[in-house]
């Protein structure tokens, strides 16, 4: 999976390219609007992660320009800007996502998997991860091929941990992604680890082989036994 | 009040000053012109009285008023010479036609002096007067009558003409209340000069005004973008950082409270960038929204969170409510209301919500106090037991409500806490 970042912020280009490559993704960057407009030109990129406000031109001209080639690529923008009229037109130049910073490193592996899976056209839409198994489509969950009851929400936060193997989800991402920024007040903390819980619980009964481990308290962490 | 109004007083003053002391003036001029004819009557009657005694002598022996309006009485030549023509006004008891029995009445009277073959008379002539006092009555009535005439006519023209010749003024009046930014600038086709120029002037403001509108927006884009990148930066990093591991616990806790504290600068840019949004009617993709359907959802997006706290969440519908809004912003107020209701509630606590035809209320258990109605919807107003909240979202609500025209009300009564948002 080759992966383009185009940023014209260095620290934050690096962060994203840091994380991006525990996901074992080939990664280029770019920080200007002539650099990027070369490497597309040039290249094929599975996704490229793309900043509207760049140094010598817009992000939405680069994509204007990559839909112009009909080359395949998703294409993730990644905008300060959240206006409604900034989505609805990345969005109709070709776009597949439109992520507002500042955003988590959780959300970000999320939403290229999500992207990445959705344009492979194998037909089927699951997350398998050791014996666990996550249809999409119909929502369900198997392990060990039986079927696991989960509410909306639980299947939810294990959907989000499954795109984020291994890696640290942090609490307030996982409160973001799955209840939306409705969940920014208080003790939202002892809600998510009660949530956390009674996923545990569900999977340890199912004799799921993943484990949800807690990580300094800060968050969690969905590995392979 | 209208300018119609305060033009009619100032005038309606004005003209009875001008007619009060008009009439004045003209009563003495009148009286003065009365006298004058009067005199010139007497001294004819002067000259025809002398003119018929050389003839006739019997006149000679009128010397009673009773028998006419002349007295003739003998006197010296020494008395005639010191006598002077001499015009006085008196007073006499006389039966006028119309007078039951004899009345004093005003007089004017001649006293002249003449010599009638060698012997000398003096003579006194009267002619009765007008009455001062009816003369008074009858100017000051016609005075009124006048007055009241003139400010009929000038409601009449008031009316009819100044409001035409407004028109435009009013016109244009109108198009300002309604002119929002975007639209066409308000316009009236006038050649009254003062007309025009206020509509240039007025123009030539709002244009300034949309130019600073559009330098306000591009500026929160831009400190938005410059505000959300290095927050994304700082979060990135930390969550890079935990990730590495090998931290000790203590070194663990710091970087989790470093981390809280960068959610809360993205939450608080969030909410300021929304308020400002707000502010700035940066929202207006109305349409007919269903807020019925918004409290559901929003309701359904909390569930395991009341759950969680232990707080029961009823909901009853009596109509289906609609308002004509942007959808996120409906959004907003129903989720902050919801919010608020249950992050400062009570464990075993319960949040009632009511949707009527009009109006949506949410009522919910809490400190048993009521709250200071003028703080809460302030902004950066937070209760001792959230530290943790922006101090923003009923600032948000409010903003919203006013943007739109609603009323949202907070009342406190039988330990509930209860917002209210009347839509219609």
């Amino acid at each position: 999976m080759k992966i383009l970042i185009v940023e014209d912020e260095i620290a934050l280009l690096n962060a994203i390219a840091d994380s991006l490559a525990k996901e074992h993704f080939v990664i280029e960057t770019a920080s200007d609007f002539h650099a990027a407009s070369e490497k597309i030109n040039v290249y094929d990129y599975d996704c490229i992660l793309l900043d509207i406000m760049l140094p010598h031109g817009s992000g939405l001209q680069l994509l204007e320009q990559l839909k112009g080639t009909g080359k395949p690529g998703n294409v993730i923008i990644i905008s300060a800007k959240d206006s409604l009229d900034d989505k609805l037109k990345g969005l109709e130049l070709g776009a597949d996502d439109y992520l507002t910073k500042p955003f988590h490193i959780a959300e970000l592996n999320a939403r290229i998997k999500a992207v990445i899976r959705r344009n492979k056209l194998d037909g089927k839409n699951t997350l398998e991860i050791a014996n666990v198994i996550l249809d999409l489509k119909e929502r369900t969950c198997l392990v060990n091929k039986k079927h696991v009851a989960l509410n909306r929400k639980e299947f939810d936060i294990l959907n989000y941990f499954l795109l984020n193997k291994n890696r640290l989800v942090t609490k307030t991402a996982l409160a973001e992604h799955v209840w939306g920024d409705n969940i920014d007040q208080a003790d939202n903390f002892d809600f998510i680890y009660y949530q956390i819980k009674n996923l545990r619980k569900r999977l340890q009964i199912a004799n799921a082989d993943i484990e949800i481990e807690a990580v300094y308290g800060i968050g969690y962490k969905l590995i392979e036994k | 009040m209208k300018l119609l109004n305060k033009s009619l007083i100032w005038l309606s003053i004005s003209l009875f000053l001008v007619i009060g002391v008009w009439s004045v003036f003209f009563y003495f001029n009148m009286l003065k012109e009365i006298k004058g004819s009067v005199d010139e009557g007497l001294d004819n009657y002067k000259r025809q009285i002398i003119y018929q005694a050389q003839k006739d002598t019997t006149i000679l022996n009128k010397n009673n008023f009773a028998e006419g309006f002349f007295t003739i009485h003998e006197i010296t030549q020494s008395e005639a010479l010191s006598i002077k023509d001499q015009y006085i006004d008196m007073l006499m008891l006389m039966q006028d036609s119309d007078d039951e029995s004899p009345e004093l009445e005003p007089v004017r009277m001649l006293t002249t002096a003449f010599e009638n073959n060698g012997r000398y008379y003096e003579l006194r002539i009267i002619n009765s007067m007008v009455e001062e006092d009816d003369l008074v009555k009858e100017l000051l009535r016609d005075a009124i009558v006048l007055y009241l005439l003139l400010i009929v006519v000038i409601i009449i023209i008031n009316n009819l003409v100044l409001k035409r010749l407004w028109q435009p003024f009013y016109s244009f009046l109108n198009q300002l209340k309604k002119y929002r930014i975007g639209k066409n600038f308000p316009e009236v086709n006038t050649d009254i000069k003062e007309f025009s120029d206020l509509q240039n002037a007025v123009n030539i403001l709002l244009k300034h005004t949309v130019e600073t509108y559009e330098q306000q927006k591009e500026f929160i884009g831009n400190a938005s973008h410059e505000l959300k990148t290095p927050l994304a930066i700082a979060t990135n990093k930390l969550e890079l950082l935990i990730e590495k591991g090998n931290l000790q616990d203590e070194q663990a806790k710091n970087i989790a409270e470093i981390m809280s504290i960068i959610e809360r600068l993205v939450r608080l840019n969030k909410s300021l960038l929304l308020l400002t949004k707000i502010e700035n009617q940066q929202f207006l993709d109305n349409q007919t929204v269903s807020l019925n359907d918004i409290v559901k959802q929003n309701v359904s997006d909390l569930d395991e969170i009341a759950e969680f706290k232990n707080i029961k969440i009823s909901v009853s519908e009596t109509a289906q409510l609609t308002a004509f809004m942007d959808v996120s912003l409906a959004n907003v107020v129903v989720s902050n209301l919801l919010r608020n209701a249950i992050f400062h509630n009570e464990d075993h606590g319960m949040v009632q919500i009511e949707i009527s035809d009009k109006a949506i209320k949410i009522s919910n258990t809490g400190i048993k106090a009521p709250i200071n109605e003028q703080q809460l919807f302030s902004r950066f107003h937070k209760t001792a037991n959230n530290s943790n909240g922006t101090g923003l979202g009923l600032a948000i609500v409010k903003a919203v409500c006013h943007l739109y025209g609603f009323i949202i009300q907070y009342r406190y009564g039988n330990n509930l806490h209860c917002f209210e948002w009347q839509v219609k």
